[in-house]
């Protein structure tokens, strides 16, 4: 049954999703904290929605969010005119793309862990800081932050984990295109559609224990902070 | 009221009994509803479509999918199952032979030499996967035919199916790409944009055969509907949308 693996198409596709998954967390992070810091503290009306959009990749298929990207991003779509007009060319079938869906797909994975801890703050321990004539940024970074740090930590390994168990959104906007958009679990699905369950075999099976020892260490690190 | 229950209880079995459970093609979605609409009128028996790739239904039905035929997207796999002992020996048969077209959805683009792809002015070429789909892999023929593989690789954007390389091409992000004529055909004429019928002798021909299932074994409905997939009736909706039979 075990065939051996082919090396060199698998382990560009699983490199190619190393890629995508620490790009798309580092884009989540730099972006995901201002949105979680507004979530957590605002008393905007704005709130509710944007909290809900945030969260939608939860609740939609990959098909429906797989398929509006198609759309959007193609060029008859408002992004897809953007990205002409600026000179980028449209973005399905790139690595940029998959970048793109991939920040809109995990997201609510890197902002809610986020925004949970810096709710879990609190206002008092930011009153302190104001009291010692700390500015807001200056309290933001040198007490909010370090506070936060277990929400951080949450946020980086499901934003990545996530983003490497994409599936749905990449088949529909990427075109298996190998270095630029077939990812592993694009991989596993050709090797299964070809019948070849052998070489399908090597990469689901890396799969399950990659995902196994994140959620292991997530939970591990997460749990050790709790009194 | 029990006497108003048993016989509605009866009903209701010979009614499942009268079903038909087909697992189709994807690019045979359409002409399969039209066919499946008239044999319904014609024998009273019901129709159970189920669409998708024929290699996904192949690891369903090794599975135990409860599908009576298969009308299937190439000649191996239905081949292979009755190798297997999964379908029926000697029911194989071509329901349709499929052909390719090089579409745009963008009227004028594709002239009706296809010499669009030597010009090569395009960014992105659908095609549907060639290790997967039999559509996909007479696209390569027709280009390795025209000696056009290596220039225009680079370009391929590959689809999961044929529905799939239809959709990108559909939606504009690829500029062209090679689908199925009975996806873009209507009442037999091109529905919109611009195509290139690729002759048949620049690929091997796409052979699409039916089978019967092992669980459709000795079903009245399932034999019937093998019966009304060869008949002038179901010919002539088949050949409407682009196939030959």
């Amino acid at each position: 049954m075990l065939s051996l693996p082919n090396l060199a198409s698998d382990l560009g596709a699983v490199w190619l999703t190393f890629k995508l998954a620490t790009v798309t967390t580092l884009i989540l992070l730099l972006i995901g904290t201002p949105i979680a810091w507004w979530l957590a503290r605002t008393r905007s009306w704005w709130k509710g929605p944007v909290g809900a959009v945030v969260a939608l990749p939860i609740v939609l298929p990959p098909t429906v969010i797989g398929f509006y990207l198609l759309l959007v991003m193609g060029p008859n779509g408002p992004v897809g005119q953007f990205t002409q007009w600026a000179g980028i060319g449209l973005l399905p079938f790139t690595f940029w793309g998959l970048v793109v869906a991939s920040v809109f797909y995990s997201m609510p994975f890197v902002v809610q862990p986020i925004q949970n801890a810096f709710e879990a703050i609190g206002e008092r321990p930011l009153e302190a800081a104001a009291t010692l004539r700390a500015s807001p940024l200056d309290a933001f970074f040198s007490v909010a932050l370090p506070l936060a740090r277990p929400g951080f930590l949450t946020a980086t390994i499901l934003g990545f984990a996530h983003t490497v168990g994409e599936f749905g959104v990449v088949l529909m906007i990427g075109g298996n295109i190998p270095g630029a958009t077939r990812v592993v679990s694009v991989q596993i699905y050709d090797h299964v559609e070809a019948l070849e369950y052998g070489q399908a075999h090597w990469l689901a099976g890396a799969m399950m224990a990659f995902s196994f020892l994140v959620l292991l260490a997530l939970y591990t690190l997460t749990g050790k902070r709790r009194p | 009221m029990r006497r108003l229950f048993i016989p509605l209880l009866f009903a209701a079995c010979a009614a499942h009994a009268d079903e038909v459970q087909v697992a189709v093609a994807a690019n045979f979605t359409a002409p399969a509803r039209r066919v499946a609409a008239a044999f319904e009128k014609h024998s009273g028996h019901k129709v159970q479509l189920s669409f998708g790739g024929t290699g996904k239904f192949y690891a369903q039905i090794k599975n135990g999918a409860p599908f009576d035929v298969l009308l299937a997207a190439d000649d191996e796999t239905p081949a292979r199952l009755e190798q297997e002992g999964a379908a029926v020996a000697g029911s194989r048969f071509t329901y349709a032979t499929g052909r390719l077209v090089l579409w745009s959805a963008k009227p004028g683009y594709v002239d009706d030499k296809g010499a669009v792809l030597k010009q090569g002015n395009f960014k992105h070429l659908a095609i549907a996967n060639p290790k997967l789909a039999p559509y996909g892999a007479a696209a390569v023929e027709v280009l390795a035919a025209l000696k056009l593989v290596d220039t225009v690789r680079p370009r391929f954007v590959q689809a999961e199916n044929i529905a799939q390389a239809h959709q990108f091409v559909a939606t504009g992000n690829a500029e062209l790409g090679f689908v199925a004529l009975s996806q873009v055909m209507q009442d037999g004429r091109l529905g919109a944009g611009s195509a290139w019928v690729v002759p048949a002798n620049l690929h091997k021909a796409i052979r699409q055969d039916a089978v019967l299932l092992d669980k459709g074994k000795g079903k009245p409905a399932a034999e019937a509907w093998l019966g009304f997939l060869k008949s002038d009736k179901a010919n002539a909706v088949i050949t409407s949308f682009g196939y030959e039979v």
